[in-house]
């Protein structure tokens, strides 16, 4: 079922209906029966992946867990009569064998979507087809880099003691499988998102009002901007577009990509809120960032936090890093201080690029980000020194300028997704200098590309309104907070224009053709 | 102030329905002037009851069979229920709805859609996805409609929405507010009648110049799931006491395989049915093919279809002793306005075509 | 106490460390300041900060990190 579809719709409506009848105590049970029915929609053959990983989670939260507990009980009766290195030396012996488990866990599921991802890649796929692994060659199992990653998270965190691990195997597996943040996103925290899957929701008009605004303007931005411009997309892919058009294919995409995705975000985020559950924010208008580390801040947020969380911050606060650290402080100076972060951030850079694909062309998008966040952390003191010189931090042309190179860098690097070709990535780039071939904005090109002049206008439509919505919500706050102070009338009549639009003009069904009906059997 | 809430958010809701529903009935296509055949289906609706026969089927009725003709010269009542490329399923679909307005004495099937399997079989899927439109947006709402919908759908259509955009055809013709033309506006609520009694009038004449040839096929059996529906028309007549009649009309295109035939012929045979193949009765019915077909063989045109109706409704009065309703006084009044409108049409369409040439 | 502000303030000489409360909510440190401040801390303080603690209410203020670090040492 995609989040776009009528079948999706009536699923919700329908769902959204019972969620508020039943009793506030089955709230839950309905959230999981939905998701296993959304789930199954998707096909039979992936329940198997995704019972694997709640099965592990729960094993794994449950022994390590007791296994705490029976710490905490320990140290409390034997308070008086441990010293404290027997303390200490009790904890660590708990600690490694809770070690242990998660590593288990850890390889387990890392390794099954290992053999997914790397199915994926042509050779692999073709070898496994004929053995026993066959099965598994159907393509990536639907969310399995999101509900995994989120699950892992949860078995992490109750290693470092931050949440309780849950008894009840079914709200495990509800935390898994919640179905509006299943197939992209968001991923959430365990202590943030399963107190509310879990309690009890009351009917609240407001954010079943907000809920449904927010799901309307997912609708918009995808229908109307990212899939009428995908088509221009896949056509400037072509070998002979280079230079601007390379650039144009750069910019097409992000615009594509941001719609897409945050306005898929929109609908889960604008679900949960309908069913009174708050998730995670997942994106804060990227697009406005004045340098890459916002940037990454700003952009699929909970990809980057669990980043931070689960592999950049322990692998740079590690023994061997300390040691490191120490090491090269010694030896290189002030320099050296940063080293260690610098190769736990590359470290961090290689896993996000892996998991966006298994491909080479990821791991350079990868490096590249982690590049230009080094490259500008180490300018940071000649960059300051420059806008002091100049006066430029606060000139509000400045920071537009910042803004417009972020975007355009980005957009170069994030390209990358789409030149599995690693060398032709690199030749589009370079296409940028040596062949520039700017005419193909008015050469009449651009009309050949799946769009007519209609479509760009309608395309051109879609971002206007979807800057304006931006720049309010950078300026103003909430947009559905400042809306709900106007007239009820404009309100009403904004909200409706919004459907209306999307519904005739998003891009969408079979598309009315007058000559196929004309009736001619000859 | 709660209520006053719900109060604004009854109307907002009400006239957003409002709006949605004046669209999709503005941008649903109007088949008055252009591809008129997809307005055939849904103008049955005003003149059901009271008809002692009726057609169903594909182009192959519509084109070929006139109801005025059956009327002036037997003072037989009769309406054809036919639409574009229909098949098998559509037909009987249709029929059973029929039998909801109606209960006419003979139902006349067309089996030529016995060729097709599936809508995949019918070779051109996009053409295909605009016929089950002219086929199905026209009818009513019914179980019969539902089920004609959910036997029709191409892979296409069920990709997008399915069934959900036969019950909103917005979501359909969605975009067609960029072609929208004055026929839209003009004919939003209210539709001209484009046919008489579901015969949709061709005046041109385009002679039969070379014979049409077809290549050989592998496999000539009907397939399973068409019988299944041809039974399944035969137990709903049965159960009506309506007489079925099967008929093949005598287009020379698509082809009428011997073979088609003969299975055809078996049937009716075992089941007490009466097949005509009007192929094999040109010279009988006077089919003259420099002057009666509009398109070289593969349909009538009026001068055609009157001769056809004409030798049909002999033998429809000889075997099915049906009334002759020229006497009844409802009736006549009725369908002389039916004639008189007829005879207009003709005549319009004549001075049009005299008028190019 | 004195020793925590001196290390923040060679990170942030232009921070007023000893009022601001939301150094991590309002993005004046960093993922990779955070990083520094863990060594930094380790050096001075030796204790050992683990990677579950680096959560942004025990970076929120001086205060924040100077109780994380007691609490590690007592433990």
């Amino acid at each position: 079922m995609q989040f776009t579809s009528i079948s999706f719709l009536a699923f919700a409506g329908l769902l959204l209906l019972i969620y508020y009848i039943v009793p506030k105590k089955l709230q839950w049970v309905i959230l999981l029966i939905a998701s296993y029915i959304f789930y199954l929609s998707a096909g039979l053959e992936y329940l198997f992946f995704i019972v694997f990983t709640t099965i592990t989670t729960y094993i794994a939260s449950r022994i390590i867990d007791s296994r705490l507990a029976k710490q905490k009980l320990y140290l409390a009766e034997h308070k008086e009569e441990l010293s404290r290195e027997e303390k200490k030396e009790y904890k660590d012996k708990i600690k490694k064998k809770n070690q242990i488990a998660l590593v288990v866990y850890l390889v387990l599921n890392f390794g099954v979507l290992a053999v997914c991802k790397g199915l994926l890649i042509v050779p692999f796929n073709q070898m496994a087809t004929n053995t026993v692994l066959g099965f598994l060659s159907l393509g990536l199992p639907l969310g399995i880099s999101f509900y995994m990653f989120q699950s892992v998270g949860y078995v992490v965190d109750i290693h470092r003691g931050v949440v309780r691990a849950e008894k009840n195997f079914f709200k495990v597996t509800l935390f898994v499988s919640f179905f509006p943040q299943l197939v992209q996103g968001p991923i959430s925290k365990f202590s943030q998102l399963a107190p509310q899957l879990f309690s009890e929701h009351s009917f609240d008009g407001k954010k079943l009002s907000y809920g449904l605004q927010r799901i309307l303007w997912g609708f918009f931005k995808k229908l109307v901007i990212a899939d009428r411009i995908a088509a221009a997309v896949g056509a400037l892919k072509a070998p002979e577009y280079e230079g601007m058009g390379f650039l144009l294919l750069a910019t097409f995409y992000a615009v594509q990509i941001y719609a897409d995705f945050t306005g898929g975000i929109d609908v889960a985020i604008g679900l949960g809120e309908a069913f009174g559950i708050q998730m995670t924010e997942n994106f804060v208008r990227p697009f406005f960032s004045k340098n890459i580390a916002e940037y990454w801040r700003r952009w699929h947020i909970s990809l980057g936090e669990w980043m931070k969380d689960y592999i950049f911050y322990p692998l740079s606060v590690s023994q061997p890093m300390r040691k490191l650290s120490k090491f090269t402080y010694k030896n290189m100076g002030n320099l050296g201080k940063r080293i260690p972060v610098y190769i736990a951030s590359i470290i961090t850079w290689f896993a996000t690029g892996i998991w966006h694909g298994f491909s080479p062309n990821f791991i350079v998008w990868g490096m590249l980000n982690c590049f230009f966040i080094v490259l500008s952390e180490e300018l940071m003191p000649l960059y300051a020194k420059f806008h002091a010189r100049f006066g430029l931090k606060d000139k509000k042309i400045y920071g537009l300028f910042e803004m417009a190179r972020m975007f355009t860098l980005m957009n170069l690097i994030r390209i990358s997704d789409l030149f599995p070709n690693v060398s032709l990535y690199f030749s589009k780039l370079l296409s940028l200098v040596t062949n520039p071939d700017i005419s193909v904005l008015w050469d009449g090109r651009l009309l050949n590309l799946g769009l007519t002049g209609l479509d760009y206008g309608i395309i051109g439509f879609g971002i206007l309104v979807m800057l304006t919505v931006s720049i309010i919500g950078e300026k103003k706050g909430s947009v559905r907070d400042l809306l709900s102070q106007k007239p009820a009338v404009l309100r009403y009549a904004l909200i409706i224009a919004l459907l209306i639009i999307t519904l005739l003009v998003g891009s969408y069904g079979i598309g009315y053709n007058a000559s196929n009906f004309i009736y001619n059997q000859f | 102030m709660k209520k006053k809430n719900v109060m604004g958010i009854c109307t907002a809701v009400c006239i957003c329905l409002l709006i949605l529903w004046l669209l999709q009935a503005l941008l649903m296509p109007k088949y008055m002037s252009e591809s008129q055949e997809g307005a055939l289906i849904a103008e049955y609706y005003d003149e059901a009851g009271g008809n002692d026969v009726i057609f169903i089927g594909d182009c192959e009725v519509y084109e070929n069979f006139s109801p005025i003709t059956l009327y002036e010269e037997y003072g037989i009542t009769s309406y054809i229920r036919g639409s574009a490329q229909q098949l098998i399923w559509q037909s009987y679909y249709l029929m059973e709805e029929t039998f909801k307005y109606e209960t006419p004495k003979v139902m006349v099937f067309n089996v030529l859609s016995m060729k097709y399997d599936t809508p995949e079989s019918t070779g051109n899927l996009k053409h295909r996805e605009a016929y089950n439109r002219m086929n199905l947006d026209g009818m009513r709402w019914s179980m019969s409609k539902w089920n004609s919908i959910s036997a029709s759908l191409t892979e296409e259509e069920k990709e997008w929405g399915g069934n959900w955009s036969y019950i909103f055809p917005i979501l359909r013709y969605h975009d067609r507010w960029s072609q929208l033309s004055s026929e839209d506006f003009k004919y939003i609520f209210k539709r001209d009648e484009v046919s008489d009694n579901g015969y949709l009038m061709q005046v041109n004449v385009k002679p039969v110049t070379s014979e049409h040839v077809e290549k050989p096929i592998a496999d000539y059996q009907f397939s399973e799931n068409c019988w299944e529906y041809l039974d399944a028309m035969k137990e709903l007549c049965e159960k009506h006491s309506t007489k079925l009649v099967l008929i093949k009309a005598p287009s020379l295109s698509p082809v009428w395989w011997d073979q088609w035939d003969a299975q055809i012929e078996e049937y009716a045979k075992k089941n007490g049915l009466l097949y005509i193949n009007f192929l094999d009765y040109q010279q009988e019915i006077g089919i003259d093919w420099n002057t009666d077909t509009y398109d070289t063989g593969l349909h009538l045109n009026v001068y055609g279809a009157e001769k056809l109706s004409s030798y049909f409704g002999k033998i429809l009065k000889d075997e099915y002793d049906l009334e002759d309703h020229r006497n009844n006084e409802d009736m006549s009044s009725q369908w002389t306005k039916k004639v008189n409108s007829y005879n207009e049409r003709k005549k319009l369409l004549e001075d049009i075509r005299d008028n190019k040439n | 106490m004195e020793e925590l502000l001196e290390i923040l303030c060679e990170l942030h000489p232009d921070v007023d460390f000893e009022s601001c409360t939301t150094l991590i909510d309002d993005k004046v440190l960093d993922s990779f300041d955070i990083v520094t401040l863990v060594a930094e801390i380790d050096d001075k303080f030796s204790v050992a900060i683990p990677a579950g603690e680096l959560v942004p209410e025990n970076f929120n203020s001086a205060q924040a990190i100077y109780a994380l670090i007691e609490k590690l040492e007592n433990e």
